[in-house]
């Protein structure tokens, strides 16, 4: 049973707090889903769970254990962020061999990328190059990376963006396998996601109350 | 283990990049293009006597490399930087360094051997010295990877600034002149029958402590550029 925590954690973004004294838990076979309007930190927060930006303060733990900044970058999470990092010159295929391989230092497995397109229907289009690719189809390739690879935490940062319907709905079957497999998923989302044993956690309510204006 | 690991993550990030670059096409063309105008010039600039073309030649050349090898630069990082994958990498299981140098290699590869290739054809436009060949290949071999790596910590500072490619010349040129003063020292010894391994070897060495030093640097740079 593995679990991901935060606790107390606040976030900087420039000179502006973005959110403080945020904490949360997340469990083997569960999913956290973070709202919020535009802004509020769905973003940041993710990104400080991935360790691409540091906690001005609070700490991570995994397993009641904290995550020290300067270890090694962990192969226990996939990060899905707004940019795609499909490459035009590759093809399909190719993309998704190349992050499946890099995780598992070399041994390729030919197999689970295949199956991982098969996922997100794009087998049909394994040889075609990055560059012409839709957004949406450029997404499913950045899905079908995280697949490919096992890993216990998935954090995805708005997934269903340019997905169509039948998309979404095989998003929410992988997800579904990966929680069923043990793992755990953190998500923020506009759109309904049918997700099992999913907990909110509404990042505007920890965002800093305004100071007090004095009165002049 | 470990080391075996990042060995061979290293030559999947290489592989990547060579793959992406060679079906680009456009890139290693447009460095060794530039290389053979921007030597071209010269005789129209200073006038077609042989005697001053062969003085300056060796300079010449060794300019217009660096010249050339910084063009190709500002792209290093900047297309990882701007799709992504420059944050994905640094989540997986290899060291930001062990990227950098990957990236290096593939850059030197695909830009300072064709120049290196190039070079005994520009001697011979320069009317340079026949002595004067060897060293000159000799020594661009040993300075271009220096220019990689130096180059890349350029490139790694300047990710996400704007007009990066004019704060890039100004950072990298400077950096630059030690392996210029000592690629051209080489030439001219050998025109001069002086021997030229005591400035191969200073070229040798520059390059030798280069190699964990600028891969080294430029992660700090990466690392800072992506917070």
């Amino acid at each position: 049973m593995a679990s991901f925590a935060g606790d107390r954690l606040t976030c900087f973004r420039g000179e502006r707090l973005v959110f403080q004294g945020l904490g949360f838990t997340v469990e083997s076979g569960c999913a956290l889903v973070l709202t919020g309007p535009n802004g509020s930190g769905k973003s940041s927060l993710l990104r400080l769970m991935a360790g691409l930006l540091p906690a001005a303060a609070g700490n991570l733990t995994w397993n009641g254990l904290p995550i020290d900044g300067v270890e090694e970058p962990c192969p226990r999470i996939h990060y899905v962020g707004h940019a795609d990092a499909v490459k035009p010159m590759l093809t399909v295929v190719e993309n998704v061999s190349f992050w499946a391989q890099l995780r598992s230092g070399g041994n390729s497995d030919d197999e689970k990328v295949n199956a991982a397109l098969r996922t997100f229907d794009m087998a049909s289009l394994a040889d075609m190059p990055g560059r012409f690719l839709s957004a949406g189809q450029k997404r499913r390739v950045n899905l079908a990376r995280i697949v490919a690879t096992p890993a216990d935490l998935w954090l995805l940062d708005e997934p269903t963006t340019a997905l169509d319907q039948d998309s979404i709905r095989r998003l929410e079957t992988a997800i579904t396998t990966h929680q069923s497999a043990g793992g755990m998923v953190i998500v923020s989302t506009h759109t309904d996601l049918d997700l099992a044993n999913a907990t909110g956690l509404a990042v505007d309510k920890f965002m800093p109350t305004p100071w007090p204006v004095m009165a002049a | 283990m470990a080391g075996h690991g990042s060995m061979s993550r290293l030559i999947l990030i290489l592989r990547r990049d060579l793959r992406q670059a060679l079906r680009q096409g456009t890139d290693s063309m447009t460095v060794v293009i530039f290389f053979v105008i921007a030597v071209a010039l010269f005789p129209f600039g200073v006038g077609p006597e042989l005697d001053i073309l062969a003085r300056i030649g060796g300079g010449v050349i060794w300019v217009a490399a660096l010249l050339a090898a910084m063009l190709s630069l500002e792209r290093l990082f900047q297309a990882d930087f701007e799709d992504g994958s420059l944050e994905l990498l640094s989540l997986e299981p290899v060291a930001l360094e062990t990227m950098v140098l990957a990236k290096v290699l593939g850059h030197w590869l695909t830009t300072g051997v064709p120049l290196v290739i190039a070079s005994p054809f520009l001697a011979m436009m320069m009317n340079m010295h026949a002595d004067g060949y060897a060293p000159l290949l000799l020594a661009l071999a040993l300075g271009t990877p220096t220019l990689s790596l130096i180059g890349a910590v350029g490139a790694a500072l300047i990710l996400g600034a704007r007009r990066g490619g004019v704060l890039l010349s100004l950072l990298v040129l400077p950096l630059y002149i030690p392996v210029l003063i000592f690629g051209v020292a080489a030439v001219d010894a050998a025109i001069s029958s002086f021997p030229t391994h005591s400035y191969l070897m200073i070229l040798a060495a520059i390059l030798l402590a280069s190699l964990p030093l600028c891969p080294w640097a430029a992660a700090a740079a990466l690392r800072h550029s992506m917070e």
